[in-house]
């Protein structure tokens, strides 16, 4: 195999813990509620276009994205809107959503729901970024940034590569490995339609080796595709980053405070892939998604196809219930993840999985004052001084925190899963990163 | 050998009385001639550097004030009127009494009226919670009790009370503003200690519709009205599901007080009430509530300040 690909800086390896790595993707029975946030997005929420008593059925648009970085929102289920209300989400309070009462499964006319792959496609570049902004789609490797807006390359920036990220970094998380088992070769279609979108002839996949299988079924699929290649990468703590994608796969550095196109490349998960073969190709909107649930304490672990908005606690009572000693559920990776306030809280498109923590499993060590070791200066991959970073914070010292590049913090939580004195670096470079974010903003108004 | 001892006193003695004399003249030369106005004002201010006034310490304050020669918007808050006055009179200018003001805790959202649904167990900064979720009681506007306020106060003058888990402000404060400016939910806001020290304040700033408010905390704002109806001084609005009292239009009437529903405003330093003859109809209203919980747990506050001071 030869040395693997990899990152340059930093980097961790937390334990895999890829217990749900063998379990087909099922799906989740349909809820009786469902309850669709109409902000899912990193952006503006999208406006509700329905209204209490309407009737909706499964892909009707609901929300309309109006502001440049926005996007749509669709119906998941058939039924009755009951109505829009503020309801708790995954961010811990409570934001608007259309709360739709289920009645059977009615999808839309034009959705081919046949579940035959469709290769061929003959839309032009515009018609592709028209089809990604109508139907919703979204990033689904966790930040949620309107797909349209990124193959929008702005004037001046061309693009020469586009990566997909199949690398899945975070601990306990399995839905894209076995999407790129189940439904490689749609992934594969979805990426040509995503090179026509961008206009680049080479694509390129990075898939951490700890997931053999999936490289060798798409190394495999892909020799029927012209310019796509599989790149397997060292199993290495953030290697999913896309700025670390980048450096690893074309060996490129996206300066500092600047996006991938500024190096030629865009980055996109492999589930988005997915989500734009279904948009074009089945006239699809994103109203499902892969969500792993596991747990070490867990009776069993699944990978559910969820319908957007069906609130976590049916995912849970799928694999048998919260155990007894469930401490914290986390919505995301162990990583970056965040705990959830309330099982109510509904799946969204940023929603890859759900992890029960056993109470001893999330006892936060005790906090004691820096050792100056540096650890996580040498763990940091992108080149950060932490140890500096949360001081700064903690001190309220926003020039200097600006001064130490803490807008290109990737909040990865290396440096925080690292250090031996249990200091929250992360948890005040987080404080400090959005006070300066907004010390930003306002010197360019 | 002494004339050597001697040239080498001599010639050093000689550059020490050149050197002295050029500085002399560089000295004079480059001499920053500053108003010593300046000087007198800095004296006459507290040196807290607080930042209170929104200078960068009393020197700034001083000097904005005399390079400017004007006393407008120009208020020390922790000298108060006192050394305005003072102030004025160096500068040979009128200054507009400010009336004393004070900060005041808008939110009651204690342990027993706000019971934790959740845990919360990261870092113990209020601005970092506030940033992960509504809080432990849910209401996302209420107090998080961890304590923003109390590290940003110079004056020793907040603490939090162990018993409720909200901060309790003492007589130490001089209203620089500092916990304002902390409190990641604008729960605390200052406002005149009025008459006799006496205030009236809505103690929340919830603004979710009062069936929600109320599910998270007994004694929220639930924006009925019924103070705003009842004040005769317009000094009541209510905006977003919240009741907010004017206190320059307030003459502490306690009218409103008397008609809040779920006792979310707050009577300090009122002498108690006599008991009103109850009618068949109405329901008797439970005064005792209304009291800040502080005013009567100052021997605990004190308690919690010391035990501070000794883990210092």
């Amino acid at each position: 195999m030869g040395i693997l690909k990899t990152f340059s800086l930093g980097g961790i390896h937390p334990p895999e813990n890829k217990i749900s790595k063998s379990e087909v993707i099922e799906s989740l029975p349909i809820s009786k509620v469902v309850y669709i946030p109409l902000g899912q997005n990193l952006g503006a929420p999208a406006k509700a276009v329905v209204k209490r008593g309407d009737e909706v059925k499964v892909g009707q648009l609901i929300g309309k994205g109006e502001a440049f970085i926005s996007a749509n929102v669709h119906s998941s289920v058939s039924g009755k809107v009951k109505k829009i209300d503020n309801i708790v989400d995954t961010s811990g309070y409570k934001h608007p959503a259309i709360v739709i009462d289920v009645d059977g499964d009615e999808w839309l006319e034009d959705i081919d729901r046949s579940t035959d792959v469709k290769r061929d496609f003959n839309l032009d570049t515009a018609q592709i970024i028209e089809v990604i902004k109508e139907k919703g789609i979204v990033g689904l490797g966790g930040a949620t940034f309107p797909s349209h807006v990124k193959l929008m390359v702005p004037d001046g920036k061309k693009a020469d590569y586009l990566i997909i990220n199949g690398v899945e970094c975070e601990p306990y998380l399995t839905a894209d490995h076995r999407i790129m088992l189940e439904r490689g070769e749609e992934i594969l279609i979805g990426i040509s339609i995503l090179m026509k979108g961008l206009g680049v002839e080479k694509a390129l996949i990075g898939i951490e080796n700890n997931k053999p299988d999936a490289i060798d079924n798409l190394s495999k699929l892909a020799k029927e595709f012209k310019g796509i290649e599989v790149h397997p990468l060292k199993v290495q703590y953030p290697q999913g980053g896309e700025k670390q994608l980048i450096k690893a796969l074309v060996n490129r550095e996206v300066p500092s405070g600047k996006l991938p196109i500024e190096v030629g490349c865009v980055v996109n998960n492999v589930g988005t892939a997915l989500a734009i073969y279904e948009a074009v190709q089945k006239n699809k909107p994103l109203i499902e998604r892969v969500v792993t649930v596991t747990g070490k304490s867990l009776k069993r672990t699944a990978n559910l196809l969820v319908r957007i908005g069906t609130p976590a606690k049916e995912l849970v009572e799928f694999v048998g219930g919260a155990p007894d000693d469930t401490g914290k559920v986390v919505n995301g990776g162990p990583m970056m993840g965040k705990a959830l306030v309330s099982l109510d809280a509904p799946i969204v498109k940023g929603s890859s999985g759900i992890l029960l923590f056993k109470e001893e499993e999330t006892k936060r060590v005790e906090v004691t004052n820096c050792i100056r070791c540096g650890k996580c200066i040498s763990v940091c991959p992108m080149g950060l001084e932490p140890v500096l970073m949360a001081q700064f914070s903690e001190n309220k010292m926003f020039e200097n925190l600006e001064k130490e590049l803490v807008m290109d913090c990737i909040e990865c939580g290396s440096c925080q899963y690292t250090c031996p004195a249990g200091r929250p670096l992360l948890d005040y470079i987080r404080i400090g990163k959005s006070k300066v974010g907004n010390i930003i903003r306002n010197r360019r108004k | 050998m002494d004339e050597i001892i001697i040239y080498a006193v001599v010639s050093l003695a000689g550059i020490g009385v050149a050197a002295a004399v050029i500085l002399f003249f560089i000295a004079q030369k480059f001499k920053v001639i500053e108003d010593p106005r300046i000087d007198s004002v800095e004296e006459a201010l507290p040196s807290a550097n607080c930042g209170g006034c929104g200078f960068a310490g009393c020197r700034a304050f001083a000097e904005t004030i005399v390079k400017n020669n004007s006393l407008e918007g120009m208020n020390c808050p922790v000298g108060g009127a006192e050394v305005m006055k003072v102030v004025a009179e160096i500068v040979g200018l009128e200054v507009e009494e400010k009336l004393p003001e004070i900060a005041v805790i808008r939110c009651n959202g204690n342990k027993a009226n706000a019971p934790k649904k959740i845990e919360y167990d990261g870092p113990t900064t209020c601005a970092y919670a506030h940033s992960l979720s509504s809080g432990e009681s849910g209401c996302p506007n209420g107090c998080l009790g961890l304590g923003d306020c109390v590290e940003a106060c110079d004056f020793e003058a907040i603490f939090i009370n162990p018993d409720t888990g909200l901060p309790v402000v003492n007589d130490n404060c001089v209203a620089c503003g500092a916990c304002v400016v902390a409190c990641p939910r604008d729960i605390i806001e200052l406002r005149p200690r009025g008459k006799k020290d006496r205030r009236i304040f809505v103690s929340c700033v919830n603004t979710e519709k009062g069936a929600v408010a109320k599910k998270n905390c007994s004694v929220a704002c639930i924006g009925c009205g019924k103070c705003a109806k009842v004040c005769n001084f317009d000094a009541i609005t209510i905006k977003n599901n919240l009741a907010y009292i004017d206190p320059e239009k307030c003459k502490l009437c306690r009218k409103c007080v008397e008609v809040c529903p779920t006792g979310a405003i707050h009577e300090l330093n009122f002498p108690a009430r006599k008991p009103k003859p109850t009618k068949e109809v109405d329901k008797p209203i439970d005064l005792t509530k209304r009291k800040a919980v502080g005013e009567n747990d100052s021997a605990k506050v004190n308690k919690a300040a010391e035990k501070k001071n000794d883990d210092k």
